[in-house]
């Protein structure tokens, strides 16, 4: 159907002299929710970060809105239209809810309807009433909305979000997944990185599986959840 | 026999109370799970105990004797061994090393100026690294190991001074699955076998259901609800705040494991 | 005391904070976004009062007004800033990523490139600046005549604080700032292009030490001691102030102009030493300054630096070095008196730089100010053979390393409670007061001039003799101090570094182990610190002063802050280098400013191949690196 708006082929990084990627190939097409599953250490969180440029790929490509954009550095990726939420949240905390999404603020290239503070406030309505709060005064919950909300700020086309569900109480989880539906509905393709088999399987529509930093499988969610033999070697049951 | 009494445990952070009023008791041989939401203050409530934070007020008596507001290193001479969320060791160690350091100290031996520490205490070192399974990598640098693995080694650390009371901040975070149950499994083994009581906090539904003995839960610095695996998963209040649908069902899951 | 008098010292002690606040919020700032301690701030302020003392009479020239000064004035910060831009853009870019103290070393390779350059251009002797027009005379208060001009100055450091404050929070360039000083990788995804937003932080930066050195020509003339003089104060105030807090520095400043107003009326003596106690009992009590806040675990992630893994010497790197020893020792039968004296220097010099690779390399101290206790070792020997004791040397080098002991005890005993970059700060603050004591303090060390006639007892005064003297204990000590790194107590040390949080939680005393080696590793120095005294028959404060701690730095660095036995080899070759180049340039400086960049550039992991182990340490254990939170 669609030509991919995200696609990488034979991405390799390493730490130092440790490799961690060994090649992974994977696509992303406007306004699907993908996830990449796999295990700690597998290379979930590497990948995301080499697409991004956060950690420079040692090889491999990176093509992101018809563009070759491996190895540039995060900011460019990111004014091209893609946003990163990383692994932690990450949010500003000696900034106000304003502060931090102005930080995420880009006027998009070519002029499709911006987000506005007062948008994305009409989305998540508790962010509007602690719009001038130092994002250090806010709870878990709170500050996760905030780091969505500061990343479509950018008005990207697609999201990298790094581990959403990692860490959070699981009624957190699930109005986290409301969050990855809504953007998806705004039309907002997402790839997230993932170890729960269970969030991962209430958004996505497919899904690639990672182990040793090479991709093992490849399908839509449905075949992934269907198939026993590849869910007990490398995922979390 | 009751080894651990806490009780009245607050600590504030520039006015948010980030523990209020926790009180709870801990058995010898038992594994108590602390849960909740991240920032309710299962870390602040933990890092009292361990002596990382002084609480503003309330007691902690470990055997009778208080430990509450003294520094880390008397609540570990007090007989408390700890690991950390993220896994604290000394990396540019080997293996053995790393165990050894805790076995010079627990000597009194730190500040030698002159015989090599190397051969010191090396073979007890290697007992305790083969009760963790880790025996065999005892002189591989720590740095090298895999993840599972060095939580492993702290476990030999914590256990080096014979502690009666062993910490464990968030034992699983960052581990694989088969990792995971393996190193509840070796906890839960060892505490039993020594009469060593163990107080940990866990996201991991399946670590805290299958191998908990009691579970408190924290919200907002408060406890909501403490009680056996079983009565905390059919708690209405924990399942509206903190376990959602899909803990509960993995909470479900677990038990269902632990009791087959 | 007549009040009148106090309330214009306490005009003057104003005047004063606000120039310090101007400079010291230049540097916070750029210390905030970038985590670089800049030692060039400095420059950059020197910089700005010798372009003032160049543009602003031309101006004047062209037209007499006080608008045409303060444009002059703006004029040269702008310019200062440009130059601030340069920095940035060839060095700052390339250092963000490399540990702390590489940092500090390229920037004050910054520092000895500038000072050289501006003797070059604008020559040796000061140059008076011109006064404002309309701020020439006095004002009249409570009876006593006030230089209008220092009012002036009262009025700029609020006036810069709320200029700063409306930036940082009422423009999207300052709340990317303050965005960037907590998490500037965060910042970078975010789409915000870190190098822009780190070139205009130095800009401004720059611009703001730019200002505060045009603003102070009317009141002292430019010269080329400004620079380090400025830059400890300005340290002073933003460790005080807290690291990267804009309103702390005022804070500080107004505090540290208050001090020394009126310090100087009670301990006319001891003015530079109250305001570095002042500091220290300030992160005693707040360890990360008054606003300060604990260094952001995500602002820095790194592996400890300093020695990785010990190891034993190979055989053939034992007969290597026994041969290296020989060479050294055959020295006094083959060379003439001068190789001698090289080769006792640089015997002595290897003691310090291996106390000092004791600290830094072992126990993950980096100690800005190992030449204090170089000094105290000195200055205790020197001073008990000439002084009324007249003592003879054979005591004087037993008390050298006993002083400089108790001194680093002393020091230490601050010095320990802090960590990074504020612990650094702390001993370069120390180090200047042992300065500031050895400069100021006349009477006993002779100031300037030091003391002369420091000469060893009879028995030992033929060079040869000396030479092997020194030998036999610059060698026990290193031999010694090695033994210890491979001991309980060293491997305690290195564990503290490796994590504190985990030496703690088996119950080591960190900061007692950190004491205990701090004290030994002055001693140690001081040791050397005396037989230095001895083979150049005079002390004198240069033995206590920053270049020295530096050099020493440097030699650790040079032989491999990553291996036990490289500042040896660092000593030696830095050493006769130093001794081979000096006499045939006059930019020894600048060569050592290009020298020391050249090597963090190319060695920005430390030296050699244990720069890739470290990296493929992070890789295999990303999480083992300790969070100060």
């Amino acid at each position: 159907m669609d030509k991919p708006l995200l696609d990488v082929s034979g991405l390799t990084a390493a730490y130092g002299r440790a490799q961690v990627l060994f090649g992974v190939t994977l696509r992303l097409r406007p306004g699907e929710v993908v996830a990449l599953m796999g295990r700690n250490g597998a290379g979930k969180s590497t990948t995301l970060k080499a697409i991004m440029g956060v950690l420079p790929p040692t090889g491999g490509t990176v093509w992101f809105e018809g563009r070759a954009v491996t190895g540039w550095e995060p900011f460019r990726v990111a004014r091209l239209g893609l946003g990163y939420v990383p692994e932690e949240r990450r949010i500003f905390t000696d900034l106000t809810v304003m502060e931090n999404l102005e930080v995420g603020r880009k006027v998009p290239a070519d002029g499709r309807a911006a987000w506005t503070p007062e948008r994305l406030f009409s989305i998540f309505p508790n962010l509007a009433e602690m719009r001038g709060r130092r994002a250090a005064a806010m709870s878990g919950g709170e500050q996760q909305m905030l780091t969505i909300a500061r990343t479509l700020m950018g008005n990207p086309h697609a999201v990298l979000l790094d581990e959403p569900s990692e860490g959070l109480a699981p009624v957190i989880v699930e109005q986290m997944a409301d969050g990855v539906l809504r953007m998806k509905r705004e039309g907002i393709a997402v790839l997230l990185s993932e170890q729960n088999l269970s969030f991962a399987g209430a958004v996505s529509d497919r899904a690639y599986v990672i182990e040793k930093g090479a991709i093992h499988f490849e399908g839509t969610m449905a075949a992934l959840e269907a198939d026993e033999a590849v869910r007990e070697a490398y995922l979390t049951v | 026999m009751t080894l651990l009494v806490v009780a009245g445990l607050t600590k504030r952070f520039g006015g948010v109370a980030a523990a209020k009023d926790v009180s709870f008791t801990l058995d010898a041989g038992e594994m108590l799970a602390i849960i909740g939401p991240n920032g309710a203050g299962k870390s602040t409530t933990f890092n009292m105990v361990g002596g990382q934070l002084r609480p503003d007020s309330g007691s902690i008596t470990l055997e009778g004797a208080s430990i509450a507001g003294l520094p880390a290193r008397a609540i570990w001479k007090a007989g408390v061994g700890r690991t950390f969320q993220v896994a604290q060791t000394f990396v540019s160690m080997t293996v053995a090393e790393n165990v050894q350091m805790a076995l010079l100290s627990h000597h009194g031996r730190s500040r030698g100026l002159f015989r090599d520490a190397r051969a010191l205490y090396r073979d007890e070192a290697l007992v305790l690294l083969a009760g963790v399974g880790m025996r065999a990598d005892a002189e591989r640098p720590v740095s090298e190991l895999a993840y599972g693995d060095v939580k492993r080694v702290e476990l030999a650390v914590a256990l080096a001074s014979r502690p009666k009371l062993l910490l464990m901040d968030e034992p699983t975070a960052g581990m694989a699955p088969r990792e995971r149950s393996s190193l509840m499994a070796l906890t839960a083994e060892v505490a039993r076998a020594r009469s060593i009581g163990v107080l940990y906090t866990e996201h991991d539904m399946e670590a805290v259901f299958a191998h908990a003995d009691r579970v408190l839960v924290l919200v907002r610095g408060e406890i909501i609800a403490a009680g056996t695996p079983e009565e905390i998963r059919a708690n209405p209040r924990v399942k509206q705040v903190y376990l959602g649908e899909a803990g509960t069902k993995a909470a479900m899951r677990a038990r269902r494991k632990a009791v087959a | 005391m007549d009040p009148s008098f106090l309330v214009l010292q306490a005009l003057s002690g104003l005047a004063s904070a606000s120039s310090l606040f101007v400079i010291a919020s230049g540097l916070t700032i750029v210390f905030g976004v970038t985590r670089i301690v800049n030692f060039a701030h400095g420059s950059f302020y020197m910089l700005g009062a010798y372009i003032a003392v160049t543009i602003v009479p031309r101006l004047l020239d062209l037209s007499y007004s006080p608008a045409t000064f303060f444009l002059g004035v703006l004029l040269s910060a702008l310019l200062v800033g440009l130059i601030g831009v340069a920095v940035e853009v060839l060095l700052l870019r390339r250092i963000y990523r490399v540990p702390e103290l590489f940092q500090l070393l390229a920037t004050f390779g910054v520092v000895l490139i500038v000072e050289d350059l501006v003797l070059k251009v604008w020559g040796p002797v000061d140059i008076a600046g011109p006064r404002a027009p309309s701020l020439r005379h006095g004002v009249e208060i409570l009876g006593q005549r006030f230089p209008a001009y220092e009012l002036v100055l009262i009025a700029v450091g609020p006036l810069v604080l709320g200029l700063l404050w409306l930036l940082m929070h009422r423009t999207r360039f300052g709340v990317l700032i303050r965005a960037a000083t907590q998490d500037r990788e965060m910042v970078g995804a975010l789409g915000v292009n870190q190098a822009r937003l780190f070139t205009l932080t130095l800009f401004l930066g720059a611009s703001l030490a730019g200002l505060g050195g045009a603003l102070q020509i009317p009141r002292i003339p430019a010269n080329a001691h400004m620079d380090l003089s400025v830059i400890t104060d300005a340290f002073v105030v933003t460790v005080i102030g807290g690291m990267g807090s804009v309103p702390g520095a005022f804070v500080a400043a107004l505090i540290i102009g208050q001090l020394q107003a009126f310090g100087i009326l009670i301990f006319p003596k001891v003015t530079l030493v109250l305001v570095f106690a002042l500091m220290a009992v300030v992160l005693v009590v707040k360890p990360w300054g008054l606003f300060g806040r604990p260094e952001a675990a995500s602002g820095r992630v790194m592996p400890p630096e300093g020695i990785p893994a010990l190891r034993r010497f190979r055989p053939a790197e034992t007969a290597l070095a026994c041969l290296a020893i020989l060479a050294l020792l055959a020295v006094p039968l083959v060379g003439d008196a001068y190789k001698v004296k090289v080769a006792t220097e640089i015997l002595v010099f290897a003691l310090a730089a291996f106390s000092l690779q004791f600290l830094v390399g072992v126990g993950g101290l980096v100690s800005f100010g190992h030449a204090a206790y170089f000094g105290l070792g000195a200055y205790a020997a020197g001073l008990l053979v000439t002084g009324p004791f007249k003592a003879p040397m054979e005591l004087a080098l037993v008390a050298a390393p006993l002083v400089a002991g108790l001194g680093a005890a002393l020091f230490g005993f601050f010095i320990v409670r802090l960590s990074g970059i504020y612990l650094a700060m702390l001993t370069l603050a120390f180090g200047q007061i042992v300065y500031a004591v050895c400069f100021q303090w006349v009477e006993v060390t002779g100031g300037d001039n030091g003391v002369v006639g420091v000469w060893p007892s009879s028995w030992a005064a033929g060079r040869n003799t000396y030479f092997y003297l020194v030998a036999a204990l610059s060698l026990t000590a290193i031999v010694l101090l090695r033994r210890v790194i491979y001991a309980p107590f060293g491997y305690t040390l290195r564990a503290a570094r490796d994590s504190a949080t985990r030496a703690e939680a088996i119950g080591l005393d960190v900061r007692n182990h950190r004491w205990l080696a701090f004290t030994l590793a002055g001693a140690a120095a001081g040791l050397a610190g005396g037989l230095y005294a001895f083979m150049k028959g005079s002390i004198d404060p240069t033995l206590t002063g920053i270049p020295l701690s530096i050099d020493f730095l440097v030699m650790v660095l040079v032989g491999g802050i990553q291996t036990v036995m490289g500042p040896l080899v660092g000593a030696a070759f830095f050493h006769a280098l130093k001794d081979a180049v000096m006499p045939l340039t006059e930019f020894w400086r600048l060569l050592l400013g290009l020298a020391i960049i050249a090597t963090v550039l190319a060695f920005p992991r430390g030296l050699a191949g244990a720069a890739e182990a470290l990296r493929g340490r992070r890789a295999t254990a990303p999480k083992t690196v300790e969070a100060s939170a």
